[in-house]
């Protein structure tokens, strides 16, 4: 196990590097000129900021110096923010990003594996049929129309009771975070029930639930022993792309409730052109999402025995 | 025991039928499918959608998509179009009333004159003690206490001056006017006099003449406006033609982004698995690395890099006008293609893996065939099955990924719609036109799901063992 680990994380320190890499040639190869300003500069000062960015040296040389500061953690200056280092920048909205992520994520996996077991269990009656059209809707309709329907319920329902029971747009407290979190988790939770029911009844057929019920093992039981902890297991493996899924799915969410995150700041980067903070907001969300893969990955090793012993 | 005991029986050719006409793999897929009526409804819609998108542009409504009406923006399809001509324009004598007395603070009297058209309203009401002037307001909403009165659409700056004519693009739709009467400093009085008008549709003569391209169009008349079935965006634009442009631009990537990554993926991981060892092992080592990148972030950068920015060319926009296709289309589906072969790679060169130990492929080897023979006859063609589902979804999710882009900004180039920028248009007026919305919202809805329903439909059809339990 602490072999697999092992190899598991040289893995992904090689795939960040692959990031890294691909990210500064790309950004390095973009048309136009990263120091445009509104204003005509003298050549004096354009020399001055290439030198103070680095730009007068040969991209190996680039290269070689933008690698050796990501090793030491260090993404540069912003270049629109005046002079804060894009460390900042991230250590400030990450967390925002990642609280409404974890908050989706579990919405979106309880709320899968509930609904997915309920539809199992009452397999083809009414409950069944409306989660399944729920659940088709959840997977055809794009999270932005979810978002905006979702912030216009808000906006409803304030002017409905005449004073705000939810705010609209922002970040601060638990009660900015729960419509958005919903909103977030609604495809994937959508994706993950069709999953579990797909896997309970395929599991309702299997030798060993056979052989419980013949011994006389109480439904309950059998329903909460044998059927519903192996069919989850399916469901653990994709929680890895399914973080990657909401991470994207932020980037709307983010914009459309005006949060404070890194989605939103990647997409504001990209408008203003700074070139710094794109690279650095790429290659993190880059090395997090290779991480997340990796404990997935591992996690899955811990809960299934069968893959422990190989 | 006479003859007739041994004749021979015929031999009833009907009963005695057990074998039937040997069906190839694709006819009996084929079979399954039509069997599936969820699966042969979404390919009719698809179907549907295709025409939509690429063949009724061209016959069944040939509107120009980007044709701007400002006085028709953001009509909902059920908009009155019955309306009456009205004189290009009308002298309209000031009304004059005389001083008045008495202790009131706001008109004791406010009413329209003539008919309440969208091409002009006028009002009147009667002069308020010691006011020195009057702001009028106009507001889409009734005004409560304490609330403002909307918008300032003009100043009348004499106490005894009682009208006002208001022409600033006026819609079909009630409208509440406040008059408040002005100090001398020409700070407002505390109270405001409100009436709820609702203009009537109305077209000038000069305007109703070039709709409809004769002359003796008469004030007085009515005419129809011309008909927008599914409404206009905010611009005026013709929603239904705006919808099939939308639908070219989005059903384009969706289609031709996948059918190009799923080629590449094909060549790379039948390559990877027929020869192995080596070429294996950095083909697969390059896929995991690809497959790790941030899929949308990356997205986003190669947008960055493909797309010049406004006035320059570079090789993508080129060849993006020689193919004569619009903005920033072509670039998307390159980036795409770029990041979506790996899924298909490792697809392939898993089945690859398995039918390079199957009997026949032996048999073929000691015949003598060469690799490109078993590679293209017996490998390429025994995967088509799961190539062919994976593409199915991968249509879906690419008009998604283009819809969310476009959403964002990051996709197709403006002025050309695609329906995820159509969506993002229509967010700005959700609350008073949700039909800007609503139309590409479920465009997007309609066509994911067919493609998600085919999909599973034609699944369940090529593979037995991959069938779901539904």
């Amino acid at each position: 196990m602490p072999r697999y680990v092992l190899m598991r994380l040289i893995q992904g320190v090689v795939t960040v590097w692959f990031i890294a890499t691909a990210t500064f040639f790309v950004m390095h190869n973009i048309p136009g000129d990263p120091l445009q300003k509104e204003k005509a500069v003298s050549e004096e000062i354009q020399k001055n900021l290439e030198a103070k960015y680095g730009f007068d040296k040969k991209v190996v040389v680039q290269y070689g110096i933008y690698m050796w500061n990501m090793v030491r953690g260090d993404f540069g200056l912003s270049f629109k923010h005046e002079n804060r280092p894009v460390n900042q920048m991230i250590l400030e909205r990450f967390p925002v990003s990642a609280i409404l992520g974890i908050l989706a994520i579990v919405i979106a996996g309880v709320g899968g594996v509930l609904w997915g077991a309920l539809t199992a269990l009452y397999r083809n009656r009414w409950p069944d049929v409306i989660i399944i059209i729920l659940v088709i809707l959840g997977i055809s309709v794009p999270s932005f129309v979810f978002a905006t329907v979702g912030q216009l319920g808000i906006v409803v329902a304030n002017r409905v009771v005449g004073f705000e029971i939810l705010p609209v747009a922002g970040w601060g407290t638990i009660w900015h975070m729960l419509v958005p979190a919903l909103v977030l988790g609604l495809g994937t939770m959508a994706f993950l029930t069709r999953l579990m029911r797909t896997s309970m009844l395929e599991i309702v057929n299997a030798d060993y639930i056979r052989t419980a019920r013949s011994k006389g093992v109480p439904i309950a039981q059998i329903f909460a022993k044998h059927q519903f902890r192996n069919a989850i297991l399916p469901v653990v493996t994709v929680l890895g792309p399914s973080i990657a899924a909401i991470t994207t799915g932020g980037f709307v969410v983010e914009n459309v409730f005006a949060i404070p995150g890194l989605g939103r700041t990647f997409v504001e980067a990209v408008q203003q052109s700074d070139y710094t903070l794109i690279m650095g907001t790429t290659v993190f969300y880059g090395a997090f999402l290779v991480l997340m893969v990796i404990v997935v990955d591992i996690v899955y090793a811990f809960i299934d025995p069968r893959v422990r012993l190989k | 025991m006479t003859e007739l005991s041994f004749k021979p029986t015929t031999v009833d050719a009907d009963i005695e039928q057990t074998s039937r006409p040997s069906l190839s793999y694709w006819q009996d897929a084929w079979m399954r499918l039509v069997a599936n009526k969820r699966a042969i409804t979404s390919l009719f819609v698809i179907i549907f959608l295709l025409l939509f998108a690429f063949v009724a542009p061209h016959t069944v409504w040939r509107v120009k998509h980007d044709i701007q009406n400002l006085d028709r923006a953001s009509e909902p399809p059920w908009v009155n179009r019955k309306a009456v001509v009205v004189p290009d324009s009308e002298e309209w004598q000031d009304v004059i009333a005389s001083v008045a007395i008495g202790e009131h603070r706001v008109p004791t009297m406010l009413e329209v004159v003539g008919e309440a058209t969208t091409t002009r309203v006028r009002l009147r009401w009667d002069a308020v003690p010691n006011a020195q002037g009057y702001r009028i307001y106009r507001n889409i909403v009734e005004p409560t206490e304490g609330d403002p009165l909307g918008l300032s659409i003009g100043v009348v700056k004499e106490g005894t001056l009682v009208s006002f004519e208001d022409q600033l693009d006026i819609r079909q739709k009630p409208y509440w006017y406040s008059i408040v009467a002005l100090h001398e400093d020409g700070s407002e009085f505390e109270v405001a006099k409100t009436l709820r008008v609702r203009p009537k549709l109305s077209v000038a003569v000069s305007e109703a003449q070039a709709l409809r391209h004769i002359s003796d169009v008469q004030p007085g008349d009515t005419i129809q406006l011309f008909w927008h079935p599914l409404g206009t965006d905010y611009l005026g634009r013709d929603m239904l033609a705006r919808l099939m442009k939308g639908a070219q631009v989005s059903l384009t990537i969706g289609i031709a982004a996948p059918l190009l990554f799923m080629i590449l993926g094909i060549v790379i991981g039948s390559v990877s698995g027929y020869f192995g060892r080596m070429v294996d092992a950095v083909l697969m080592r390059f896929t995991d690395f690809v497959i790790a990148l941030p899929f949308l972030l990356f997205m986003i950068l190669f947008k960055l890099l493909f797309v010049p920015p406004e006035g320059e060319e570079n090789i993508l926009s080129k060849v993006q006008d020689f193919l004569n296709i619009e903005g920033g289309i072509l670039a998307m589906v390159v980036a795409l293609v770029l990041l979506g072969w790996p899924g298909v790679a490792r697809l392939v060169r898993g089945e690859i893996l398995k039918i390079r130990e199957q009997g026949y492929v032996e048999a073929s080897r000691l015949l003598g065939a060469p690799s490109s023979w078993l590679i293209g006859r017996h490998m390429i063609p025994n995967t088509m099955g799961v190539v062919l589902v994976s593409f199915t979804f991968a249509v879906p999710a690419t008009i998604f990924t283009e819809a969310f882009l476009s959403f964002i900004g990051m996709g197709v180039v403006p002025p050309t719609p695609s329906w995820g920028s159509m969506c993002n248009d229509g967010i700005r007026t959700m609350e008073t036109y949700p039909h800007e919305l609503l139309f590409p919202a479920l465009f997007i809805s309609i066509t994911v799901l067919a493609f998600n329903l085919l999909g599973d439909g034609l699944r369940d059809a090529l593979d037995a063992r991959m069938r779901s339990r539904e």
